[in-house]
């Protein structure tokens, strides 16, 4: 088994063990979308309209939850400076820490979002455009989440300080997941969904690259 | 109100019940299993509570009967 | 045998392996009994064939709520008499109450579907009904997340506890608000509006469904001892090479 290989298979056992975080992320996700009728009202034709929207919002939140633990765990009982001097890539590890999070973080969401969508009275084709809007953006949520995971891994209480960190970073593919969900017609390709793409792309690059750099920056 | 229409809705309710109960029983039994092997996992290798203190010597002779 | 007897987990086990194989048989001829039943009733004159669903959605409601009962007792055993199975007994009804209130919502939802044209609607019992999932699910992610099984349970009891203000809201639900769902009409004062070819089959299946509930929690008891016995064992085997 490939140094990589084994990295992604020891953060997706880690992620769905106790503490872990893989299944409360889409419990997260079902509760803050549970709320929003309660803070707007129950008007189902309202709720129907900003359902993407608030799909979106719930997802992004939702993944980062399992974030701040992501480096800070390896940290804290050392598995990171063997990493940091081991022969694999910095980067590419990066990498596949951040696959083993989508796969056990980002993808569930995908998955339980066509239920949780049922509750805000969304139709099927608005539901499978926003799936497949998900499928493509939630990887940029958890690229982009990388670089602020890796920024505050010296920090013990560094939850907060990411969320303000990455928060920011993801305006740009909240903005065209959420219009590209919201497309009329058949499918959701479209100027938005093509951005969107795009986005994520270039986050599977600068993510690693940027965290991999604030890595070897905190852990000097 | 035309039943037919909604014979849909009731096979799909009846099918999420049989789903729903199968589930549950499907994970009960192979739970029970999982805890039954590791207990006789643990007992072959002598690990055994206090209140069975000879039983790791009988344990090693009825796996051995029955490999 | 008196329940003090039972408190000692390895009599509890003996109880559990000589009652869940005839438990289990009952539960099934009630079963056959109660569908047999429920499929001769007669079609409601305005819904026509869609009230069958009722006799999975209500018993479904009521295991739910049997669920976060039976935990609230258990909660009470570990926090004010410390009784040894009150933990296992809480911890192993959470994933049943849990599936029972989820089978509410979908047979919930696909009844609403023809009735009402709508999946779902936020309306008071609704929306308590899927508090109290989220309650499930909740108690059984701390379960799963504090590693040592009696601060689990401490934790998770007195969680129990508080959500069980879930229970009354959602049986007075319709009482106290303008909702969508229909208003009580089995356990009300002045006796029930269903009519008898309908009540009772839908009793039958209640029947059927209590006896569900309790099989599969003794033997998921069972299970939770024998999943505590296995990580005692580990403990002392680790300690040991240590």
């Amino acid at each position: 088994m490939t140094p990589l290989g084994a990295i992604l298979i020891r953060d997706m056992r880690i992620a769905v063990r106790v503490g872990g975080g893989a299944l409360i992320g889409v419990l997260f996700f079902l509760v803050v979308v549970t709320l929003i009728p309660f803070a707007v009202g129950p008007n189902l034709p309202l709720l129907k309209q900003i359902g993407p929207a608030i799909l979106w919002l719930a997802a992004l939140l939702a993944s980062l939850l399992a974030l701040d633990r992501l480096f800070a765990a390896d940290h804290e009982d050392g598995s990171l400076d063997l990493i940091l001097t081991g022969r694999a890539p910095l980067e590419l590890v990066v990498a596949t820490k951040g696959l083993a999070h989508w796969l056990t973080t980002g993808l569930p969401l995908v998955i339980a979002a066509p239920l949780i969508g049922l509750l805000l009275n969304l139709d099927a084709p608005a539901e499978m455009t926003l799936v497949l809007t998900l499928l493509v953006g939630t990887p940029a949520l958890t690229f982009i989440g990388l670089i602020g995971a890796a920024i505050a891994v010296t920090l013990r209480r560094g939850g907060l300080l990411l969320a303000v960190i990455v928060l920011p970073l993801t305006v740009p593919v909240l903005i065209f997941g959420v219009a590209a969900a919201n497309t009329v017609g058949p499918v959701p390709f479209g100027t938005p969904f093509t951005i969107l793409c795009a986005l994520t792309l270039a986050s599977l690059v600068i993510g690693p690259f940027a965290a991999a750099a604030a890595l070897r920056q905190e852990m000097e | 109100m035309n039943a037919v229409n909604h014979m849909g809705f009731i096979v799909a309710s009846y099918a999420a019940a049989v789903a729903v109960v199968g589930a549950l029983v499907a994970w009960v039994t192979f739970d029970y299993r999982a805890q039954r092997q590791r207990l006789a996992d643990l007992e072959m290798r002598g690990v055994t509570r206090r209140s069975t203190p000879a039983r790791s010597e009988r344990a090693i002779e009825q796996a051995k009967e029955k490999a | 045998m008196a329940i003090a007897d039972l408190a000692n987990p390895t009599r509890f086990l003996k109880f559990a392996n000589r009652t869940i194989p005839w438990l289990s048989g009952l539960t099934v001829l009630v079963f056959a009994y109660g569908i047999d039943q429920a499929m001769l009733a007669p079609d409601d004159y305005q819904q026509g064939a869609t009230v069958k669903i009722m006799f999975l959605h209500v018993p479904s409601a009521w295991l739910g709520m049997l669920g976060w009962g039976v935990m609230s007792i258990a909660a009470l055993g570990t926090l004010v008499w410390r009784h040894p199975l009150a933990d296992v007994a809480a911890k192993a009804a959470a994933p049943i109450g849990a599936a029972f209130t989820l089978l509410c919502l979908v047979t919930g939802s696909l009844w609403g579907r023809p009735e009402w044209g709508t999946y779902w609607v936020w309306d008071a019992r609704l929306t308590s009904e899927l508090v109290l999932l989220l309650l499930y699910l909740g108690v059984i992610a701390l379960w799963r997340t504090v590693e040592d099984p009696s601060r689990a349970a401490r934790a998770a009891a007195i969680l129990t506890l508080v959500g069980a203000i879930d229970l009354p809201i959602i049986k007075f639900s319709v009482d106290w608000w303008n909702t969508l769902h229909q208003g009580s009409s089995v356990f009300r004062v002045g006796g029930s509006t269903i009519d008898t070819s309908i009540l009772v089959p839908l009793f039958i299946m209640a029947a059927a469904f209590t006896l569900l509930f309790f099989t599969l929690h003794l033997a998921a008891m069972r299970n939770e001892i024998l999943r505590r016995r296995v990580r005692t064992l580990r403990l002392m085997q680790a300690s040991a090479v240590s």
